[in-house]
């Protein structure tokens, strides 16, 4: 991530729209797109960023609304506000797109990520990331005599913070899910 | 009561149902269904064609000239992918075309079985929707869906991947009242409060222009008459881009031409001095805004689009109204009129006056010349002798395209059929042959170049079998010739393979063909010449002979703004420093 990135939610504690519709400044968006889950829709949407050459940093999707078919893809993005913009406006007008919501601009949101954290080593090293992951509130789900898998969720913030200090303590494997968000309070 | 049928007769009733007349079409082993069902009624006229890009074409002109979807059928794997070019085609210009391919079983997908693409993902990024249909029960309500959505909002292509045992399985068939309605309902409304200010600032515009686009063509008749009556009533000039030609009359009196890279010099200024400019269905094309950051740089900009990404997409607009052209100028007109018909007359005055200096400069003059035919000569000679007669235009790309829109008039919308946005050489020969089948009376002539016509010559074929009278009337100049104006000017006159080597000899094709072949090459026989090709009843190759070192000015080199603007008598003085894109 650069230095100029604006942190998620920072631009929304305000009644304005801050950013200059010219700013050169990247920012980070967290997009909820709900879309009819059929076949192919994904396709379509990555397509869209990869073939106008927009960044997706993270992705989920998920049926949401079995009965409805609704699925809910959540895009972590990166551009500058026209391109945000623009971004939001080829996803709206897709034809199997029912709605796009900018999590970032609507207000503040609570963002969640999911990691399994696979830690190998013995001794000092084993203890020192048991005690860690109790302090980050990370489930232990799998342990050999060698190894344990943290589960934990957290903000992507959180979970790099984990990481890095699971590293030297013997690091081998990490899977992510990506962010999901929703808009806190109504 | 449901009706049981077959996919295949499905296709055939549902397509009954949305209207359809013709069908431009190939068949092949995963469409026989349909192609049997075809053959058992009488309803729906299916056009062979020769190649299947010259289908979707055809269906494009079909689509461009009458406003209602036009429709083709192609069998799977390579059927499908000659239908690319035509769907990129479509869904740069906006043309609503709806297309079905054959595909192999369900039950073979994925297995590489023979003529098996992967057609909804080959063309997922060239069509506005697509959907591989893999259960009968759903394809009735598919092909509506599919209808619907080629046609609302920004009009589009869309195709639907028909696999053949879908075809053969039997189901109930949904007839379009009964299908469920898409959600897909764009917004046709426009904000009042945006077009209230956009009122206000009609009235005190000094330097107002109306630079239209497309998207009046494809909002409808309706739109054009409000186009209309919004320029002659505000007396505001009106420009407009090459997909949006004949929306505003060429003979009203507030037409200054066309814009853009071979625009005309007025309205190219007209653009880049103005003070308000209201976009009505055009996107700020960069073949119209040449140097982005230096078009029309003291101007408000107001765009009218029905596409909410087309809106701020490359230029930034202070007033952005979304919605359909013909609704939002309905309100808009009636705000303005509401509040007096106010505009700033003097200011307007000398505004057209400065408009009528630009004019003086006469951009389109060329050397006349009395023993070659100049090409716009002959588009000159042409216009005058088809003036008043009930004519479609279709064009090639290249050199001929652009002296065409530059020396062609239009009168009315959906007259005009050419290849804006991905400037598809090959599209016009199969284009004509779609507008002549849907207005077989009329008089259907494809101005061509001679290298771009070769593309899709097949398609005469089809021309003759279904006694299409189109009028092939290439501009032969023996060369690549946009190409070769580029390499003159910007590429230190490096011809690179920019010849047109090993012409076929037009007239004797045209016997070959069995149809008619004339050449000219004298402007003293050129007016007899126009005239029996015009007189012939039936297809004709119509090889005029012209200069073949002819440039079309003006140009606006890419990456320039307007005003840095080349006429015929600059041009030599012109050598590099633009930008090729
Ligand atoms: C399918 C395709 N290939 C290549 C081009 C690039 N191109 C644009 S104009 C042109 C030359 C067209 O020659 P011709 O049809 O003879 O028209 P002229 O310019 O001579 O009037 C070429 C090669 C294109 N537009 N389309
Ligand atoms: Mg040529």
């Amino acid at each position: 991530m650069s230095a100029l990135n604006i942190k998620k939610g920072s631009t929304s504690h305000s009644a304005y729209d801050l950013r200059s519709a010219n700013s050169e400044v990247e920012e980070s968006h967290t997009l909820a797109v709900i879309v009819e889950n059929e076949p192919g829709v994904l396709a379509r949407v990555i397509g869209l960023f990869s073939g106008r050459g927009y960044n997706i940093d993270s992705l989920t999707v998920a049926e949401v609304d079995h009965t409805g078919h609704r699925s809910r893809i959540t895009i972590v993005t990166r551009g500058t506000p026209a391109v945000i913009d623009q971004i939001e406006a080829q996803l709206s007008r897709m034809v199997p797109v029912h709605a796009v919501h900018d999590l970032t601009m609507d207000g503040p949101s609570v963002q969640r990520e999911l990691a399994l954290v696979k830690v190998r080593g013995k001794g000092e090293h084993r203890i020192e990331a048991l005690r860690l992951a109790e302090i980050f509130r990370a489930n232990v789900v799998d342990s050999t005599l060698e190894s344990f898998v943290f589960e934990m969720t957290g903000t992507p913030e959180k979970i790099d913070a984990f990481a890095d200090l699971m590293r030297p303590l013997g690091l081998v494997e990490i899977a992510r899910t990506g962010v999901a968000a929703l808009k806190r309070g109504f | 009561m449901s009706k049981q049928m077959t996919g295949a007769k499905m296709v055939v009733q549902a397509l009954k149902d949305q209207g359809v007349e013709v069908v431009f079409g190939y068949p092949g082993g995963a469409v026989l269904p349909i192609y049997d069902e075809l053959f058992l009624q009488n309803d729906i006229r299916h056009i062979l064609v020769r190649h299947e890009q010259g289908a979707v074409h055809m269906a494009e002109g079909y689509a461009r000239s009458t406003g209602k979807p036009g429709v083709a059928l192609v069998t799977s794997g390579p059927g499908a992918t000659n239908a690319v070019t035509g769907l990129t085609d479509a869904l740069m210009d906006s043309i609503p075309i709806v297309v079905l391919t054959g595909q192999v079983p369900t039950f073979m997908i994925g297995t590489d079985g023979f003529q098996e693409a992967d057609t909804v993902g080959i063309t997922r990024p060239c069509t506005k929707m697509n959907w591989l249909v893999k259960d009968t029960a759903k394809l009735s309500e598919t092909i509506h869906q599919a209808f619907h959505v080629a046609t609302h909002g920004r009009p589009g292509p869309v195709l639907i991947d028909i696999p053949k045992d879908v075809q053969f399985a039997t189901a109930d068939y949904t007839p379009a009242e009964k299908a469920k309605i898409s959600h897909y309902q764009p917004r046709t409304e426009g904000d009042p409060n945006q077009i209230a200010r956009l009122v206000e600032m009609m009235e005190t515009a000094e330097r107002p222009i109306l630079y239209t686009g497309g998207g009046v063509i494809n909002s409808g008749p309706r739109a054009s008459q409000l186009l209309r009556e919004l320029a002659n009533e505000t007396g505001f000039p009106v420009t407009s881009t090459l997909m949006g030609l004949g929306a505003y009359p060429a003979s009203g009196k507030s037409w200054i031409g066309m814009l853009g890279m071979h625009g005309l010099y007025e309205a190219n200024l007209a653009m880049h001095g103005c003070d308000l400019m209201i976009n009505i269905g055009a996107r700020f094309d960069d073949r119209i805004t040449g140097r982005v950051k230096d078009f029309s740089p003291r101007s408000k900009k107001a765009h009218i689009d029905i596409d909410p990404s087309s809106i701020n997409k490359v230029i930034h607009v202070d007033v952005p109204i979304l919605g359909d052209v013909a609704k939002v100028l309905e309100e808009l007109l009636r705000q303005w009129r509401a509040r007096g018909s106010r505009t700033d007359k003097a200011g307007l005055a000398k505004w057209w006056k400065q408009i009528d200096e630009w004019r003086a400069v006469k951009c389109l003059a060329y050397k006349p010349s009395t023993s070659t035919i100049k090409p716009q000569y002959a588009l000159e000679r042409l216009e005058a002798l088809t003036k008043g007669m009930d004519r479609y235009i279709t064009t090639e790309v290249g050199q001929h395209q652009m002296w065409a829109a530059q020396f062609l008039g239009f009168e009315e919308p959906n007259r005009w059929m050419t290849s804006g946005g991905l400037g598809t050489m090959g599209y016009g020969l199969p284009a004509s042959i779609g507008v002549q089948i849907a207005h077989p009376e009329a008089l259907v002539i494809n101005v061509a170049g001679e290298a771009s016509w070769l593309m899709n010559m097949q398609e005469m074929g089809t021309a003759m079998q279904f006694r299409a009278p189109v009028k092939q009337f290439i501009l032969n100049n023996e060369r690549l010739g946009m190409v070769r104006q580029w390499q003159e000017l910007l590429h230190g006159e490096r011809y690179s393979s920019s010849w047109s080597e090993s012409l076929p000899d037009f007239v004797k094709l045209a016997e070959a063909f069995g149809c008619k072949g004339i050449k000219c090459d004298d402007p003293k026989d050129l007016d007899d010449a126009v005239m029996e090709m015009i007189r012939h009843d039936g297809p004709v190759i119509f090889d005029c002979l012209v200069e073949k070192h002819e440039n079309c000015f003006p140009m606006i080199p890419s990456g320039k703004p307007h005003n840095e603007m080349l006429l015929s008598a600059d041009a030599e003085a012109f050598r590099s420093g633009a930008v090729l894109v």
